[in-house]
């Protein structure tokens, strides 16, 4: 079973992710910004991380750093999930080491097409 | 006191004045060089001993005629920041370096006009000298209790004199170039300044407080002499009239005086230091004064009947007392005020002996010699031996013609004949029309008058009686001349000055002038304008070629230094290095090389040597100066339009910068708006998602998705019905609707639907209300909106249990409402910001809003459309919003806006 963390504060977007995500057999983990992530990451390594980038306390690009600094998450897929859709932004996304980068509004069932591609 | 410790003691002083000259030469640190004290010190060469012994003389013997010498420069000093100042500038840019190259230069650079002037100085100032002379050797005598010798061999002063010319000729002449400061000779001679003022003081309370008890003491006894009265008063108008005659002529003095000219321009380093000299000095004399009457009078009551010379009560009342530490301190206070103007004196007229005697009237084809070494050394060579001759001169003239004179009157002689370069001095400053031949005529004229009304008498009458009844005729048959309420010198100084300035006068506009002199003039005169470009305002025309002239500055400057001159004048004026045929400023700049090593008119002379000069008329001069005059205009309006243009490149860079700044505002706008409305759109196509493709959702899952729809669409209205507000707001498309309202009332309506929220997060809420007149006029719903607005925020940055306190109040005709909250302090940077719509803190990009980020906005908006100010700040415990409307502009608004609709 795969595990995955979906972190965004806001939390009509969460129920939306999280309720299709266990529908397909996905372990979900809920968080509602980046210090609940790496407070996950402490006891657990996820199959998917799935970021918004605007979060109060720790945001995504912070969480996404200390992510990319533990050697036992290097498996660990990353995925922006934001609606910050400037290229400049995507493109910043990527350079720090995001595996994909989808902008808001997106098409759950897309996402999840893209991440089953992301382990095949 | 035995003459060989006294001369021991004066060896020691004279050591010290090498070692200070000789530590200032060396370390020419800033300290020494920047210091207006030293300046200022250097001034006081002007008490010399004249000064010292002299006026003690005066004060016991005529009374109050001892004032004037102060008095006089203390009236004319605080001038001194717009005369000398304008002095200084102009023998900077010429290169003057003597009292007779400024004026000579001014009235046509005139050799002749220079030698006469030098001749007026030697005249006047040799005497000066010799009176030095016969101070420090009376002195001597005094303080050693033995007799004058007549033969020269076994005069101790004769030592002294010896050894004062060979200092003197030493550090006098370390510069060939006369312009250049002498930092060693200035240092000693400010040090010399002190030293006397010091001794002075010390003699003075020894006076006041050890022989007598206190000023009064001496003032109540002194009073009982019959002539006591008479010496302290003005004895009435006449009295008053010699006395301001007497002011008058050590006012000029102070100007003029060959030493005064000399350290006050010649020495002056930055004209800054004039202004710390214009109080020091007055200061400096003031103090020297307040002794003079004590001691004058303590020496009368203490000799009282007694044949002592009274300009020596100085030393002789320490000595009475056989205090001699004290006598020995006077003495060299006095040997000081000698020192110090036998060397200054003798420095000055040696360069005016120099560059104007003996090398342009004799000496000036010795310098064909290509060495400039050569050259050098015979230009110094004249100097040490000008000096020389003058102390000689200095000493003859005591042994011969002034052993049986008093100080003051060689003293005051010698003030009179230097003031007849007055009018043409301070015409050369003032006047344009002032000429050369008006000049000239004005000096001989009144130097005459000084010669037959002062000299001849003083002098020569004193030394050989003979003459007397034939030359007695000729004075009587002038006699209807005589002032009868002046004095002799008063009277000689008003006929001499008057005739000399009439002369002056009417020659000068009666005549016209060369075209030099007026070119010249107007040098002079407009020094402010000219000073930049000094070259620029001197007219030649002629032929010259630059390999000529290059030659001769070979000769006096040596290659290295005339090439490097070359150079700096070719880069100043963009000139290309291989220019064959040199110009006007070429020329004038040559002479400048010279005029410090030669003085003006030798360098006036050697640089004709090698030109051929067109003549010019006086009338194209004056047209060429009307001209150069217009370019100055010209270039100021052309610098003025520059700098405007300057000024309107500046403010377009800004409106650029700001154009820049606005469209990123924009992008972050749009970016923020994009976001904004992406976040509630991602919620509902999700949870659409859902519902469209999964049958099998549970009952109350598929609710709460539909609830999601519908709250988010109601949040996405939201926004785009606040932008569309705020953007009416901005254009003015929404008009207010003033009315009365009770603004309690309005509050409560808009704090009502927010309550149960308030309760939600156990938040304290207080009003404080401090209005007198709850009845006001405004738009009651845009008011409702701001305090939401307000309020919403400050619920949304309080944390739970926190405090909101509300306080309405008058301030000045204003309604003054501060909304106050304990939530979290805002960075100091983004107070201004925050009203901006989306405003982006440092880490609102990243860190997710709360709200739309439009309601502050907002509420600016409203508070502006009431013509009010609103403003954020952090206090203490959290965040306190201030709102402030006034009320009168609100009843204009709504006469506005009732005449728009």
């Amino acid at each position: 079973m795969r595990k995955i963390i979906i972190a965004d504060d806001e939390h009509k977007i969460l129920m939306s992710l999280e309720y299709s995500f266990k529908k397909n057999g996905y372990d979900v983990y809920i968080a509602r910004d980046g210090t609940e992530v790496l407070d996950f990451l402490k006891t657990m390594t996820p199959d998917v991380i799935l970021l918004d980038i605007m979060m109060p306390n720790l945001d995504g690009y912070s969480t996404l750093e200390a992510i990319k600094k533990d050697i036992r998450l290097k498996d660990t897929k990353v995925i922006f999930l934001s609606a910050k859709n400037n290229p400049k932004d995507i493109e910043k996304g990527l350079e720090m080491g995001a595996d994909a980068y989808v902008t808001k509004p997106y098409s759950i069932k897309k996402l999840q097409q893209q991440i089953e591609e992301m382990f095949e | 006191m035995s003459s060989v410790a006294l001369f021991v003691v004066v060896l020691l002083y004279l050591a010290l004045l090498f070692l200070v000259a000789h530590l200032a030469e060396k370390r020419k640190s800033k300290r020494w060089i920047n210091n207006p004290y030293i300046y200022a010190l250097s001034l006081a060469v002007y008490c010399t001993a004249w000064t010292y012994y002299g006026s003690i003389g005066v004060a016991a013997t005529s009374g109050l005629n001892y004032l004037p010498i102060y008095i006089g420069p203390i009236m004319i000093i605080p001038a001194w920041i717009y005369i000398n100042t304008r002095i200084v500038r102009i023998s900077r840019i010429n290169k003057i370096s003597s009292l007779a190259d400024f004026i000579s230069l001014r009235y046509g650079n005139s050799r002749s006009f220079s030698a006469i002037i030098t001749i007026v100085c030697l005249l006047a100032i040799v005497p000066y000298i010799g009176l030095q002379i016969k101070a420090i050797s009376e002195t001597f005598h005094l303080v050693t209790e033995t007799s004058m010798s007549n033969n020269i061999l076994t005069d101790n002063a004769t030592f002294v004199v010896v050894l004062i010319a060979l200092f003197s000729s030493y550090y006098g002449t370390r510069y060939v170039d006369a312009s250049e400061k002498r930092l060693g000779i200035i240092s000693a001679i400010a040090l010399e300044s002190f030293l006397k003022l010091f001794f002075i003081i010390i003699l003075g309370v020894f006076v006041i407080y050890f022989v007598f008890d206190g000023f009064s003491d001496i003032y109540e006894k002194a009073s009982k002499f019959e002539d006591f009265k008479e010496k302290n008063t003005f004895n009435g108008i006449e009295g008053a009239m010699n006395w301001m005659v007497l002011c008058m002529i050590s006012a000029t003095a102070i100007c003029i005086l060959p030493r005064q000219f000399h350290t006050a321009i010649i020495e002056n380093r930055q004209e800054k230091h004039i202004k710390t000299a214009i109080w020091f000095f007055p200061l400096y004399l003031l103090i020297f004064t307040i002794f003079i009457f004590p001691i004058a009078w303590g020496g009368r009551l203490i000799f009282d009947g007694e044949n002592v010379n009274p300009e020596f009560y100085s030393i002789l009342i320490p000595q009475h007392f056989d205090n001699t530490l004290i006598t020995v301190f006077v003495f060299l206070g006095g040997l000081s005020s000698c020192i110090s103007m036998i060397i200054i004196s003798a420095i000055t007229l040696s360069i005016m002996l120099s560059n104007n005697l003996i090398i342009p009237y004799g000496l000036l084809g010795k310098f064909k010699s290509d060495n400039e070494v050569q050259n050098t050394r015979n230009i110094t060579n004249i100097r040490k031996f000008s000096i020389f001759a003058l102390i000689i001169m200095a000493f003859v003239f005591y042994k011969y013609f002034i052993l049986k004179t008093s100080l003051d009157s060689v003293g005051l002689i010698s003030f009179v004949v230097i003031a007849q370069l007055a009018p043409s001095f301070f015409g050369a400053i003032f006047w344009r029309r002032g000429s050369y031949k008006g000049a000239v005529a004005g000096l001989l004229a009144g130097l005459a008058i000084c010669y037959f009304g002062l000299i001849i008498p003083q002098y020569y009458f004193s030394y050989n009686q003979e003459f007397k009844g034939v030359i007695r005729e000729m004075y009587d048959a002038f006699a209807f001349f005589n002032i009868p309420f002046l004095s002799r010198i008063s009277q000689i100084f008003f006929w001499s000055i008057f005739v000399n300035s009439a002369l002056f006068a009417i020659i000068s506009v009666s005549v016209k002038g060369n075209y030099r002199e007026r070119n010249f003039a107007e040098l002079y005169v407009d020094i402010d304008k000219h000073i930049q470009n000094h070259e620029n305002a001197f007219i030649w025309r002629g032929t010259a070629y630059v390999s000529d002239i290059r030659n001769i500055l070979e000769r006096f400057l040596g290659r290295n230094k005339t090439e490097q001159a070359l150079r700096i004048f070719n880069l100043k004026y963009n000139i290309d290095s291989q220019t064959e045929t040199a110009d006007s400023r070429f020329i004038k700049f040559s002479e400048n090389l010279l005029a410090g090593r030669i003085g003006t008119a030798s360098a006036k002379i050697l640089i004709e040597g090698v030109t051929k000069e067109d003549k010019i008329s006086l009338k194209e001069v004056l047209n060429i100066l009307e001209e150069s005059k217009e370019n100055i205009t010209l270039n100021k309006k052309l610098t003025e339009q520059s700098e405007e243009l300057q000024k309107l490149s500046d403010d377009l860079r800004t409106a650029n910068q700001n154009l820049i700044i606005k469209d990123r505002q924009k992008d972050d706008f749009l970016d923020s708006v994009a976001h904004e409305l992406r976040t509630p759109i991602t919620a509902i196509r999700s949870a659409g998602e859902i519902l469209a493709d999964d049958d099998d959702i549970p009952f109350d899952i598929k609710q709460e998705f539909l609830n999601n729809i519908i709250t988010e669409s109601d949040r996405l209205s939201e926004i785009i019905n606040d932008i569309l507000y705020l953007d009416k707001l901005e254009h003015g498309e929404i008009a207010l609707h003033i009315k009365e309202n009770n603004i309690l009332e309005t509050y409560k309506k808009a704090l009502n639907p927010l309550l149960h929220l308030i309760q939600q997060k156990n938040i304290h809420l207080s009003e404080v209300n401090l209005l007198n007149h709850a009845v006001l006029e405004y738009d009651e719903a845009r008011m409702i909106q701001l305090f939401q607005n307000i309020l919403g925020n400050a619920l949304k940055f309080t944390d739970d249990q926190g405090t909101i306190q509300t306080k309405l109040s008058e301030k000045e005709d204003h309604l003054v409402i501060t909304v106050f909250n304990t939530g979290r302090h805002i960075p100091e940077e983004d107070l201004d910001m925050i009203f901006d719509k989306f405003y982006q803190s440092k880490n609102q990009n990243i860190l997710k809003p709360t709200g739309s980020g439009l309601g502050l906005a907002i509420s600016k908006k409203i508070v502006q459309a009431h013509s009010g100010r609103i403003k954020a700040e952090n206090s203490g415990l959290g965040v306190t919003f201030t709102i402030s409307i006034p009320y009168n502009i609100t009843k204009e608004i709504r006469n506005e806006v009732e005449q728009n609709q």
